[in-house]
């Protein structure tokens, strides 16, 4: 019974996210949405932190979850490092211009 | 040291919030992905201070994954972002599929359970659902094993179609509905078996294999121009993959980070359909695309007529606005950064020069945005579909550049047409419109478009970087 209320309580928290992902996320524009898609690839890569929950030293006995953790932290962080790096990458490419050049400008 | 963990757990929960608030403006959008990224930080740190690690294999998986990612983030081509993100959005699920099978491993070495082991009594089974965490932890570890598994293969195919190793056709066989719907009901079967007797090591694998083909089964059929809605179903399949992982160890933060890349992804596939006029349904299972040639609507009657670089300069000379429309074939033939040398030529010239970007242009949201970033383009000269439109009718020229379907009147005008209703940037109703194509063959969808034939556009054949090159040069020749 104390695993059902815990889930309920897990529950709740993914559908609150949820509301509050859908509020947030409405209001990113058209022009940003190819780095909110790879900034939310490292997001999604938050699945390390299950990863090396999985390496804790209890579960040491089973070799192949010793395997299966070692390639989650692997696959996860190519996710975190990747994502990051390259939605920095393509964030410094945007820009307003400068200032007025010669010709008008003010369009 | 262990109460310090949920207190950072909440600390890298606000931060990622508050980075993606920061994304929503061009000007804190960096800011906001370092605050994110921040976030991820606290949230590694927290985890470790927990409990004892095998760190020597955290050490191995990190490092391995750190290089890789350095590698690409720094070597993609930003016209390759959609592969990128395919790419990721499966690694993603695999991760996810990982920790899902892992944390049920460890149960089923620690009782012995495994590929063709005999059952357990009924004793040591009653045990092995209490060690597993009853019924509902079997049902989110055979939750996760799914969503991960979907999203890594489709995802993977999806790679593939974008980068052109699997075909961007629709792949259409005869009887794949009851194969769908055999591997539907055989996830549902297994899903309650599974729940009740978690035990079942086989079904767990059976499961893993049946998701990892469902995952090309749901890709295959649908056609690259297609992509941009595919690409964002599976980057919210990839935080929901990771909510499933949160749910399997029971842990807040998983649940709530991977939450707000599931509706991040929702959001995505919702605008990307509406921009298309279709419903995910449509998109998922029509296979558009694969009748080929189909014209639908009413025969076009006018001819297409072709003009050299060299006229079309005179006409650009004299204009005083132009509006270029750019889609996925600026992105193939790399054009993006003659087309801003061009602009720079226009505005030199005394004319205004905007970019108007549809909603599905390219294979992924925004990606006409981020190639016109890379090429130096300020993006205040961006502008979208339902801003442009109003304004088209002054437009002195309109430039088409590598756009199809997303220009195509037919979806305005011809109730007949198999994208009527999608809306679309009206650039044939600009003064003057140049197409560059390579050639007459009809788009992606197999529609043909009225525009070419229509008596203010003119088709300016060849590769629409050589194109651009051109005009480029008859600018810098007059000016010499």
């Amino acid at each position: 019974m104390e695993a059902l209320q815990q889930f309920e309580f897990l529950f709740f928290i993914f559908i609150l996210a949820m509301f509050l992902g859908l509020e947030l996320i409405t209001k990113v524009p058209s022009q940003l949405h190819t780095p909110l898609m790879s900034g939310s690839n490292a997001i999604s890569g938050i699945s390390l932190v299950g990863a090396l929950i999985t390496l804790n030293v209890e579960n040491a006995d089973s070799t192949l979850t010793t395997v299966l953790g070692a390639c989650a932290v692997g696959f996860a962080t190519i996710n975190v490092v990747g994502g990051y790096l390259v939605t920095d990458r393509m964030l410094e490419m945007f820009k307003a211009r400068p200032a007025p050049d010669k010709k008008g400008g003010g369009a | 040291m262990i109460f310090i963990t949920p207190i950072l757990y909440i600390i890298s929960a606000i931060l990622f919030v508050f980075g993606i608030k920061q994304l929503s403006k061009a000007t804190t959008a960096r800011r906001g992905n370092a605050t994110s990224a921040l976030g991820m930080l606290i949230a590694i740190i927290a985890t470790l201070v927990g409990h004892g690690f095998q760190f020597q294999w955290i050490i191995v998986g990190a490092l391995a994954g750190a290089i890789i990612g350095v590698l690409a983030s720094k070597l993609v081509k930003m016209t390759a972002m959609p592969e990128m993100v395919a790419l990721f959005n499966g690694f993603g699920g695999l991760a996810s599929l990982l920790v899902g099978w892992g944390t049920y491993q460890v149960v089923a070495d620690a009782m012995g359970v495994g590929w063709g082991v005999p059952a357990l009594d009924a004793a040591s089974a009653a045990k092995f659902m209490d060690d597993i965490g009853g019924g509902f932890s079997a049902a989110t570890i055979y939750l996760a094993i799914l969503i991960g598994g979907i999203t890594f293969t489709g995802s993977i195919i999806a790679w593939g179609k974008l980068s052109g190793v699997v075909t961007q056709k629709p792949v259409l066989f005869t009887g794949q509905n009851v194969v769908n719907f055999l591997i539907v009901l055989a996830i549902l079967v297994g899903a309650v078996w599974f729940t009740v007797d978690p035990e079942q090591y086989w079904i767990a694998v059976v499961a893993t294999g049946v998701a990892l083909v469902l995952g090309i089964m749901v890709v295959i059929p649908i056609g690259g121009a297609d992509m941009p809605v595919v690409i964002s179903l599976l980057n919210s399949y990839s935080g929901l993959a990771a909510c499933a992982a949160g749910f399997v160890i029971r842990n807040n933060l998983l649940i709530i980070t991977g939450a707000l890349v599931g509706a991040s992804g929702i959001i995505l596939t919702s605008i990307m359909c509406k921009a298309m006029n279709r419903s995910l349904g449509n998109v998922l299972f029509s296979g558009f695309g694969a009748a080929g040639g189909s014209t639908g609507g009413s025969a076009i009657e006018g001819e297409a007529k072709p003009m050299q670089p060299s006229d079309a300069y005179y006409i650009l000379e004299a204009a005083s606005s132009v509006v270029v429309v750019p889609g996925y074939g600026m992105a193939v033939a790399q054009a993006q950064h003659a087309v801003r040398e061009l602009a720079e030529m226009l505005e030199h010239n005394g004319t205004e020069v905007k970019y108007a970007i549809h909603p599905v242009a390219g294979r992924m949201p925004g990606h006409m945005n981020v190639l016109l970033a890379e090429a130096n383009v300020s993006y205040d000269q961006l502008v979208e579909m339902d801003s442009i439109n109003p304004t088209m009718e002054t437009v002195d020229v309109a430039i088409v550049i590598g756009a199809n379907d997303v220009v195509n009147p037919a979806a305005r005008e011809d109730e007949g047409s198999p994208i009527y209703g999608m809306p679309i940037i009206d650039a044939d109703k600009a003064r003057t419109c140049f197409i560059l194509k390579r050639s007459m063959a009809s788009g992606f969808a197999g529609i043909d478009n009225p525009l070419f034939f229509r008596d203010n556009s003119y088709m300016i054949f060849g590769d629409a970087k050589s194109t651009v090159e051109g005009l480029v040069t008859e600018f810098k020749e007059s000016a010499a």
